[in-house]
């Protein structure tokens, strides 16, 4: 029996989803739309705290969202509601979003048209970290009623975001949440990774992380209108 | 549990990388990161029913565990860390975020026959 030969390849496997996540970041600098992804655990209130965002940001602010659910439409008619143009991604069983059906489902919009998108991903702490959408920022959430330990549980997805967002801070009490041991974890596996601590039921930090929003799209501006 | 569809990629990859050297793939060899966002048991047991049917069905998918690599400023270093719950440079604590290495989920090479 001959000898088995050594072949390089040297590829990335997800190659094909880099590379349109590529085209996409391109096209979106090059009309200066300033994208933030979403992700969580199911049920940690990403659709809550986009809803209120989207609110606020609405009139003043040219926003849009794409949002990734496995069977429903229910968070793209809540989204809806504040006005904006908002498209959901049906994933079938798929456990997260990929780059293309990102590009698929902006058929249709003109991004010179907007200033700021938001791409909800599918409620999965494991698969999307390996996704990369074309994003400008990711953002993590965790809820307090989702335990202090939820960063050492899922260290990649963490570490794969650029900012963290506790959410239903207005339950941190009745839950007991450990709030010095939960950033202290945060820490641990992002260190210097800057947080946003909201209730998307009483507005509290809110308007903080929307002013922070419409900070990083004034400055990436300039860069992008070379 | 998104191993099948990364597995289903190599299978592809790999396939047309095989028709392109000719010959029977034996084996595929693979660097995963500690941070690639995959589990290596669920990437292996999924290879083996992505490549079933395939020109590929029987080869054997070799892992090769990249661990992480960061960057820590105050000793300016690379350091390698144990754990993706902790990072900070082994030698003297400082925290850091800078990954030099631990998300590659690359197919490095082929075992053809």
């Amino acid at each position: 029996m001959q000898e088995p030969r050594l072949v390089e390849v040297r590829k990335n496997v997800l190659k094909a989803n880099d590379v349109v996540a590529r085209d996409l970041r391109e096209r979106f600098r090059k009309a200066s739309v300033f994208v933030v992804s979403l992700v969580s655990s199911p049920g940690s209130g990403k659709t809550a705290f986009l809803e209120k965002i989207l609110s606020l940001l609405h009139p003043q602010c040219r926003v849009a969202a794409l949002v990734g659910d496995l069977a429903t439409e229910n968070d793209a008619l809540r989204l809806a509601r504040s006005q904006a143009p908002v498209k959901q991604i049906v994933t079938g069983t798929l456990c997260h979003l990929e780059a293309a059906m990102v590009q698929n489902a902006l058929q249709g919009w003109d991004l010179n048209d907007l200033d700021l998108l938001f791409i909800e991903n599918v409620g999965n702490l494991v698969c999307p970290s390996s996704y990369d959408l074309g994003e400008s920022l990711r953002l993590v959430l965790m809820s307090v009623t989702e335990g202090e330990d939820k960063p050492l549980k899922y260290p990649t997805i963490f570490n794969s975001a650029d900012v963290a967002v506790l959410t239903k801070i207005d339950l941190a009490q009745a839950v007991e949440f450990n709030e010095d041991a939960a950033l202290a974890n945060i820490q641990a596996v992002r260190p210097g990774m800057q947080l946003f601590k909201v209730s998307a039921k009483n507005g509290e930090g809110v308007r903080a992380f929307v002013d922070f929003l419409l900070s990083r799209t004034k400055t990436l501006r300039p860069a992008t209108t070379v | 549990m998104h191993e099948l569809s990364i597995a289903m990629s190599i299978v592809e990859m790999a396939e047309q990388e095989a028709q392109r050297h000719g010959g029977r793939v034996a084996a595929v060899h693979l660097k995963l990161g500690m941070l690639s966002g995959v589990v290596k048991e669920a990437l292996l047991s999924s290879y083996e029913m992505a490549s079933a049917d395939t020109a590929l069905a029987g080869s054997q998918l070799i892992v090769e565990d990249v661990p992480i690599i960061v960057y820590c400023p105050s000793c300016q270093e690379q350091r390698q860390i144990k754990s993706a719950q902790w990072f900070c440079c082994p030698e003297c604590g400082t925290p850091t975020s800078e990954v030099v290495q631990g998300k590659e989920l690359e197919l490095v090479a082929l075992e053809i026959q």
